[in-house]
């Protein structure tokens, strides 16, 4: 009974990376979840996410699993355009490939380099800043055989990147080799109406998150429950029991003011013969209260 | 004293008062009708067969489009009885065997059913199997006896088969193997015991084969080669003549092939017809000795004299529809032919031999909204004076279903309103001089007599006729009916599109049709070949400044099947149903996106993207565009591609670049795009909030006195995708092969919020968006049981705000703006739970301001719907809630979610086929009113948190009054004898 699964609800912030603490034991391949993010760190409810700078700084990843699991080193590009023009190289992406024993393959220790804007490209950014147009990026949609079906694209206004320097923020969502979608922005708000700076130095401060797929709580089972039999049924609550006054309320306020009536004609009474001793019998009841009160 | 005496009987007085005032959960069985109303359609007729017998001569059995089997009263029109099947499983064909079954052929000719035609029990169920797919034809012969045995001849799947009447068994089959035989015609000639099978054989072949009825014998196969090719159809001459096309759909070929030899007779359509042009197609039709084809506009009717002889009895450039053959009396066959003449039809019943007599000739005023005649069938019946007469069954373009008899129309029904694509609900007219359309007040007396009767009735002194004439004057209260607003906002006209492109506008006090209107536009025509209707959104919703104006709605339809064909607007008035407007655009319309601005007239600014990603902004007016140039760069859009797996954000760009300057044009370009690996994940769902939610407050108090802010964006979007393999039907897949994703993604940056995977879980995904909530619903493989899910979404940027000093001080973010492309903090709560039936549509209640809880209302699988209150979908629930938690309303988790069948509702109807509910805020914030339809409607009013707001329908205002009145004689009363008594008193 008291192995009652209990569902552990959990954070998501987007810059955390976290998985379910269900005490549910599947048999499911699970991934080791451990090897997904950069931040790594089992602490679903850390306010802070672990930023990682560019170049980045992976989690430390311990060599746990078997032989079979071969590890290689593939790269794929990020491209930008500014505004509607063209897409270009705009820094490259470098992750270890690993393929686990049951096929799967994963990407681990994501690590990015970002080219520097040429003069060129500084020119076109502060077009974009002042036009408040959106500067766009775009990575291939499968990381193996570039593009694959098709490039992820993301974008943002230009006016929310500049800080100090130029800060942004990636969250790449993969499913094995391939890659769903990236989110891409600025690291922290971007207050409208958005205002425009320029940055102090034309250098990225890069932040980069791979995310995979959550697990599913799963629907509780209380079948321990059911097969608890007499004991379970045994241990049903009886519904509890209502005070006294909770239950006759609306008996007991009528039968204390027919109390309280009689009361004071009882008292009456006594005054009534008190007063009446000249008349017996002339009137039945006592005086009325009012003239008494009067 | 006796004040104080008094005052217990008021006080028990004031109690029971009380206790009658406390709404109840669900409805009382006297309460049905009140307030909600159904009605039972079939859809468009497909085949209509009349029963000759003489207890079912009243009886008339249709098959429908909507794949209802439905036995209709031929006097009343009423269903008598009405058997939905499946979707998958299309009627093929319907007819009577032996004078008391229905036999219907379905699912492709693989289902033959037998069904009791008085009460509609199933009798038997044969299925039929075959080699290949094919045709699908019912024969049910009169008098073709196999061993005392009634024989049913089914060709289907290519094997042709004999079916007892009795039971349903197959007494032999026959397959025609040949790989390209393509049948056409099972003909059985009255009186012998032959079938005859023709089809045609790679295009050009005309095949003929004689079976025995009574086994099965093959006894001759002819074949004959005609060079340039058959046309599709034939048409049914004689029992060995049949006439059909040649390719090119310009001669005409008369076949024969009496006693087993085959011969052909060629006839060019311009011998016959001066000034045929254009290829011809035959009319189906089965009269014996004439045909029917027609080219263009013009309709021929050909006699076939002796040996393949062709005469042009009738040629007519009016709309025309025929029936087939009726037998009346020994070798006579009458038939009738129904034609348009401006705003009435001709109706004419002839004899198959003798076209220029008539048997019948009437001249029938017909609506104008009705369309043209699509289908007519003919019955007859013996008048007082021993003469035939006929009536006749004709099936309109707006799918209705009319009967004739006598010139006139004895009944009709509106069936189009069993296929309904989409619904929107307008206010109605505000009460003014001249402004009520139906006068339904009536005079003092009444209404005094009506109180009284209910005072009578609540004080339980009613007659069973008291009581009786209490609920028949609930039912028919004239204030629901009223064609004016009222101060609850309860009355209101739902206006229904439906597949037939006919608009209706619907009473939600009785559910009576106000106006309906077959849209011009949707009218076949030139340039429009097959006109589709898709969505209906509100044009104009007047209030404020522009009430003189009459609300109006936007019908967006498109010019066939593909979605690149240009599209049509038109303009609808939604108080009179007259079409303002129509637009026939040069674009096609791909998505439309009705935009939150609105111009001085109450004119909704809406966006419509064509194929090649341009949006072109309607109205066409400059002060539109004026609005829209403010708000250009804050416009954002999404498109789902479900057959590529990719999700695109859009914004607008500039003025479109093309030769033609159009200001309204603009080109678009692509923010962002979310590319679903094909191999593993496949969109089966999206949700988005309904645009026009209130929701009252963005803060939730919880238990210990925190605050959760709920994340609350239009921009929201549910997508569920599974494994390609798993899309199929439960069951197909194991549960490691098969897994259910489910993704919140904003539209705007294309920012997945959130992203979770549900393992061993199979589709369809049925979802509902609400608030900072979705509630969806699947399949767990492993549990084997359907569950439901919810995910609730709250704002972590806004969750230091708890501070009152803070709230005083205003040093809070509450008030500053919001944008998407700050980085969101959010946490997602989510729980599943399982649900015992299978859902067809899940909705959502919405009120005027919001502050009513929610119920979830689920279709279910019986047609009914459920409301589920949404505490039950809370993923705070836990074991064993904590009391601060119990106060604030948490019910202790259990793996399941509860069925109270007092929530149905639909209480003990069905809405048959139930496809979509829509839920329409009333103006009273405890109520909403819900309309569910499918092949049935249904319309009720809800209060998920009782009528906390107003009193009750039925309350008694009367009792109310007498009460009052006896409590003041009373104090009255008492006073003078407490006078007298105190008087008394004093003189003693």
């Amino acid at each position: 009974m008291k192995s009652v699964k209990v569902i552990v609800s959990f954070v998501l912030t987007l810059s955390l990376f976290s998985f379910p603490s269900s005490g549910f034991q599947s048999d499911e391949l699970l991934l080791d979840d451990e090897e997904f993010g950069l931040e790594g760190s089992p602490r679903p409810r850390s306010p802070e996410p672990i930023l990682t700078r560019s170049p980045p700084v992976t989690a430390p990843t311990r060599k746990r699993h078997s032989d079979l699991d071969s590890d290689s080193k593939i790269q794929f590009s990020l491209e930008h355009a500014f505004g509607d023009s063209d897409f270009s190289p705009a820094g490259t992406f470098s992750a270890r490939l690993k393929t686990w024993s049951h096929g799967g393959q994963t990407l681990t220790k994501l690590r990015f380099s970002r080219n520097s804007f040429t003069d060129e490209d500084k020119e076109k950014f502060k077009n974009l800043l002042k036009s408040d147009d959106f500067y766009r990026i775009r990575i291939p949609s499968n990381v193996l055989n570039p593009p694959g079906r098709d490039f992820v694209i993301s974008s943002v206004k230009a006016r929310c990147l500049p800080r100090e320097g130029l800060d942004e923020h990636f969250v790449i969502h993969m499913e094995g080799i391939n890659v769903l979608a990236v989110n891409y922005g600025s690291p922290g708000s971007c207050p409208y109406p958005r205002n425009l700076k320029l940055p102090a130095k034309w250098s990225f401060n890069s932040h980069t998150v791979l995310k995979n797929s959550e697990q599913a709580p799963r629907a509780p089972v209380f079948t321990e429950e059911i097969l608890g039999g007499e004991n379970a049924e045994g241990e049903v609550v009886p519904p509890p029991e209502r005070s006294f006054w909770a239950k006759y309320w609306m008996y007991l306020i009528p039968l204390g003011l027919i109390v309280m009536n009689a009361v004071t004609q009882a008292m009456n009474m006594p005054e009534e013969q008190a007063t009446g001793q000249g008349q017996p019998g002339a009137v039945q009841r006592g005086p009325s209260p009012a003239a008494r009160r009067r | 004293m006796a004040i104080r005496s008094f005052f217990v009987p008021f006080l028990l007085f004031a109690l029971c008062f009380n206790s009658s005032l406390t709404p109840v959960l669900s409805l009382y069985e006297d309460q049905v009708g009140l307030m909600d109303w159904h009605q039972q359609y079939i859809g468009k007729v497909k085949q209509a067969v009349f029963s000759t017998q003489k207890t079912g001569r009243r009886r008339v059995i249709v098959s429908t489009e909507e794949n209802v089997i439905a036995s209709l009263d031929l006097r009343h029109g009423e269903i008598f009885w009405r058997h939905l099947l499946g979707s998958n499983d299309v009627i093929d064909g319907i007819d009577i065997g032996l004078g008391k079954y229905v036999i219907t052929l379905s699912s492709g000719g693989s289902i033959l059913r037998s069904w009791n035609l008085p009460d509609g029990q199933m009798v038997w169920e044969s299925f039929l199997q075959g080699p290949k797919h094919s045709k699908s034809l019912l024969l049910v012969p009169t008098n073709l006896k196999i061993e005392k045995d009634n024989v049913i001849v089914v060709f289907s799947n290519g094997r042709l088969h004999a079916v007892s009447c009795i039971d349903g068994e197959v007494l032999w089959n026959k397959d025609f193997e040949a790989e390209s035989f393509e049948v056409q015609q099972v003909i059985q000639p009255p009186g012998s015991d032959l079938i005859y099978v023709v089809g045609f054989a790679a295009s050009s072949q005309f095949e003929m084969y004689q079976i025995n009825a009574r086994n099965g014998e093959l006894l001759k196969h002819e074949s004959e080669t005609f060079s340039s090719g058959f046309f599709r159809e034939v048409s049914l001459v004689s029992s060995e003549t049949v006439a059909a096309l040649d390719s090119t759909g310009s001669i005409l070929l008369t076949i024969s092939f009496q006693n087993g030899e085959i011969s052909f007779q060629q006839t060019p359509i311009s011998n016959l017809v001066e000034d045929s042009s254009g290829p011809a197609v035959i009319i189906p039709s089965s009269v014996p000795g004439i045909f029917a084809i027609k080219t263009n506009a013009i309709t021929i009717f050909i006699r076939v004299i002796g040996k393949g002889k062709l005469e042009v009895v009738e040629t007519t450039n009016h709309e025309t529809a025929v029936s087939n053959a009726l037998p009346i009396s020994e070798g006579q066959q009458a038939f009738a032919l129904v034609q348009h003449a401006g705003s009435e039809i001709h109706l004419a019943v002839k004899l198959a031999h003798d076209w220029d007599g008539n048997l019948l000739k009437e001249s029938i005023k017909m609506d104008q909204q009705r369309g043209l005649v699509h289908k007519v069938f003919i019955n007859n019946y013996i008048r007082t004076d021993r003469s035939h007469g006929f009536r006749v069954l004709i099936v309109m373009e707006d799918h209705s279903l009319l009967l004739l008899q006598q010139g006139a129309v004895v009944w009709s029904r509106e069936d189009g309103l069993a296929s309904i694509i989409d619904v929107t609900a307008s206010e109605l007219p505000v009460e003014r001089d001249g402004v009520s359309v139906a006068k339904v007040e009536h005079n003092l007396f009444e209404w005094l007599k009506g109180h009284m009767l209910k005072l009578k009735g609540t004080l339980m002194l009613a007659s069973p006729e008291d009581v009786a004439a209490i609920q028949s004057m609930r039912l028919k209260s004239s204030e629901k009916s009223k064609m004016t607003r009222d101060h609850n906002g309860f009355r209101k006209l739902l206006i229904v599109l439906t597949r037939a492109g006919k608009l209706f506008a619907l009473h939600t006090g009785d559910g009576r049709i106000v106006w309906s209107h077959l849209l011009r536009s949707l009218h076949k025509s030139e340039a429009c070949k097959s006109p589709i209707g898709l969505n209906m959104y509100q044009w104009q919703v007047p209030h404020h400044h522009a009430l003189d104006e009459n609300p109006s709605v936007l019908v967006i339809s498109r010019c066939g099947p593909s979605s690149g064909a240009p599209g049509v607007l038109s303009f609808v008035d939604a108080y009179t149903g007259k079409e303002l407007n129509s637009l026939s655009l040069v674009h096609a319309v791909v998505q439309v996106i009705p935009l939150p601005y609105t111009d001085s007239t109450e004119q909704r600014l809406h966006l419509l993207i064509d194929s090649d990603k341009h949006a072109h902004l309607y109205p066409k007016s400059s002060e539109a565009l004026g609005i829209f140039k403010r708000e250009f760069s804050n416009i954002y859009w999404y498109s789902v591609e479900e057959l590529d797996g990719i999700i695109k954000g859009h914004a607008l760009k500039c003025k479109c670049t093309g030769e033609v300057a159009d200001e309204f044009c603009f080109d678009t370009r692509d923010l962002w795009s979310v590319v679903f690996p094909s191999e593993s994940e496949k969109i089966i769902a999206t949700v988005t909030r309904k645009s026009n939610e209130v929701v009252h407050t963005q803060a939730k108090v919880i238990a210990d006195q925190d605050v959760m802010y709920k994340y609350i964006s239009r921009n929201l979007l549910f997508v569920a995708t599974v494994a390609p393999k798993g899309s199929g039907e439960i069951g197909s897949v194991t549960p490691e092969e098969s897994w259910l994703v489910v993704y919140l993604i904003d539209t705007v940056t294309g920012r997945i919020l959130h992203r979770v995977t549900h393992h061993g879980a199979q589709g369809p995904v049925h979802a509902v968006f609400s608030e900072n909530w979705v509630v969806y619903h699947y399949f767990n493989l492993r549990a084997h049981r359907y569950e439901m899910s919810v995910i609730e979404i709250y704002d972590q940027s806004r969750a230091d705000n708890k501070d009152v000093w803070k709230l005083v001080l205003g040093k809070h973010n509450l008030t500053s703006p919001i944008s998407l492309f700050s980085r969101p903090e959010v946490i997602t709560k989510s729980q599943s739970y399982f649900f015992t039936h299978s859902v067809k549509a899940i909705a959502v209640t919405s009120t005027a301001k919001g502050i009513t809880s929610k119920q979830l209302l689920i279709g279910t699988i019986g047609d009914q719907v459920l409301a589920l209150d949404k505490r039950f979908l809370d993923p705070r629930r836990s074991v064993n809630p904590t009391q601060a938690e119990k106060e604030e309303g948490i019910i202790p988790l259990t793996d399941s979610l509860p069925i109270i069948p007092q929530s149905y509702v639909t209480h003990a109807l069905r809405v048959e086929g139930l496809r979509g509910i829509l839920t329409v805020p009333a103006k009273l914030e405890s109520t909403t009113l819900v309309f569910a339809h499918g092949v049935d409607l249904f319309f009720t009013q809800l209060a998920p948190s009782r009528t906390y707001d107003s009193l009750t329908e039925d309350f008694s205002y009367a009792l109310l009054l007498l009460t009052i009145v006896a409590l003041v004689a009373a104090i009255f009363v008492t006073w003078r004898l407490s006078e007298r008594k105190e008087l008394q008193d004093k003189w003693r």
